[in-house]
């Protein structure tokens, strides 16, 4: 396949970096100012070497993108909620030139989820986004192998940031501020992690699960969420005194969207330690199913991206 | 009639805090007749069958048949119920307290004590479905500071939502935070 990866981030590097690895090629790369087009084959690592240097990424304009003969757009752009812009209008252009879309941008998915697939009913192109949950975890197309219909929910732990911090805090007795700083100097939460600790990173995932078990009718705000903020390191002492333990659990069901702080057993399966994270589902013919692993990092996201794009049909 | 169904016939039940539900799990003979013979005691002795599970097709290695038996009854009449059925030549395998109805963990972070809480106790207590075993608190830094309280229920079978909701009411009333336990699944 012809790959056109909007965004060059963590993501969309590692995608045009691992493209080749996987049989595709990258024909255009794009970050929100600049782009790179070569039907013939982008010199992936000049072009982001360039970038790195603080120069731009390509001579072209990102427009230019869609101009170029592709057949999967890749979205990598930032995730951004409400309209989900751009990223939606670049899966709306793409859609309606007739190409298929890969996204890792979890708005548009999460935010207007029956407005894309209206936009897929009319194209000759379709959507995947197994990336935008749970990283390199196999989610979406394990739904999709079970068949939808026979899930009855899904919950787990799909924000390594909250899972970092509230494992720190029970192993060392610290409190939350102490553990997120230190989280910070490792890298593991960012400067501003807001939506990683205030739960709606892990919402805006199980939102996107609840669309895939409904076929739509989720976002943001039907999501009822509540952060581990406010979680002190004393009810985790409390927790650990009965054989539990505090883990920002998501669950998605038809019903609805729940994440926050839940008691589940120390030794259970949805207590993973660090950053991994972990989804069960819940089937109703073949009992629980989970799949654990690594929910965040470039190049584990990107392998979500390439498994999509050889799941496509050629055009 | 058996000398203990009349010892327990005596007095109308005790309904201290209402009845509880119970599960009891016995085996039978394969009989004509033996599962009504195993009935009768729970009912003469104040229990309110709720339902039945035989599984006939699951034969012990004893050649028995698993059954399991949900019922209400006041607590203190529940050990009469287990005695009449012993007596009455029924082998039943588990009526333990640890299978009496769900137990239910849940944490509540805030101002517990300056917001009255023998008064939140008393209000999760209100629930008939629920009362509370066991509670630990643990204040780092005083008692008019935030501090966590972890609280263990024993709750009805099939009514951990409904105490659930109970004590969300009551949180969101004191502003608490509350740390619910997962239900569903096998976490």
């Amino acid at each position: 396949m012809r790959l056109a990866i909007l965004g060059a981030g963590a993501v969309g590097r590692s995608v045009a970096d691992l493209a080749g690895e996987y049989g595709h090629e990258v024909v255009a790369l794009a970050d929100s100012s600049h782009a790179v087009v070569d039907e013939s084959g982008v010199a992936v690592a000049d072009a982001l070497g360039s970038k790195d240097a603080g120069d731009a990424l390509g001579s072209s304009d990102p427009a230019d993108v869609f101009e170029t003969d592709y057949d999967v757009l890749v979205e990598a752009t930032p995730t951004t909620l409400g309209d989900a812009e751009p990223g939606f209008s670049h899966v709306e252009r793409a859609l309606t030139d007739d190409r298929h879309v890969v996204l890792a941008n979890k708005g548009p998915v999460a935010e207007r989820y029956e407005e894309l697939r209206a936009l897929e009913a009319d194209s000759a192109g379709s959507i995947r986004f197994e990336a935008t949950v749970g990283g390199a975890i196999p989610v979406c197309s394990t739904i999709e192998d079970c068949t939808p219909q026979s899930v009855t929910a899904v919950r787990g732990v799909l924000n390594g940031t909250a899972n970092f911090i509230l494992t720190r805090m029970a192993a060392e007795g610290l409190d939350y501020e102490h553990v997120l700083a230190e989280a910070q100097d490792l890298g593991v939460a960012e400067a501003d992690p807001t939506f990683d600790v205030d739960g709606t990173d892990a919402a805006l995932k199980f939102v996107i699960l609840a669309n895939v078990l409904s076929e739509g009718g989720f976002s943001l705000e039907d999501a009822e969420v509540t952060g581990i903020q406010n979680v002190p390191g004393s009810a985790l002492d409390l927790a650990a005194e009965d054989g539990r333990t505090i883990r920002l659990i998501g669950e998605a069901t038809r019903e609805g969207v729940r994440v926050g702080p839940r008691l589940v057993p120390e030794n259970g399966a949805l207590a993973v330690t660090g950053t991994r994270n972990i989804v069960q589902i819940e089937t109703k013919n073949a009992g629980s199913l989970h799949n654990s692993g690594r929910g965040a990092g470039g190049p584990e996201t990107a392998t979500a991206v390439l498994s999509d794009v050889g799941r496509l049909p050629s055009l | 009639m058996s000398e203990l169904d009349e010892e327990s016939d005596d007095e109308p039940a005790e309904t201290d805090g209402g009845v509880r539900a119970y599960t009891v799990r016995l085996e039978l003979v394969d009989e004509p007749g033996e599962l009504l013979r195993t009935l009768e005691p729970i009912a003469n002795n104040g229990g309110n069958l709720l339902s039945i599970h035989h599984e006939r097709g699951n034969i012990t290695p004893r050649g028995h048949i698993p059954v399991e038996v949900d019922l209400e009854c006041p607590p203190d009449r529940f050990e009469g119920i287990v005695e009449a059925l012993r007596e009455a030549g029924v082998n039943v395998i588990q009526a333990g307290a640890d299978r009496y109805g769900e137990e239910l963990n849940v944490i509540l972070v805030g101002h517990l004590v300056e917001s009255d809480l023998s008064d939140t106790l008393s209000v999760i207590e209100g629930n008939t479905h629920a009362s509370l075993v066991d509670l630990s608190l643990a204040a780092p830094e005083g008692m008019d500071a935030v501090s966590s309280a972890r609280l263990r229920l024993a709750v009805d079978t099939g009514r951990a939502e409904d105490a659930l909701e109970t004590v969300r009411e009551i949180a969101d009333e004191k502003d608490f935070c509350v740390v619910e336990p997962l239900l569903g699944g096998d976490a």
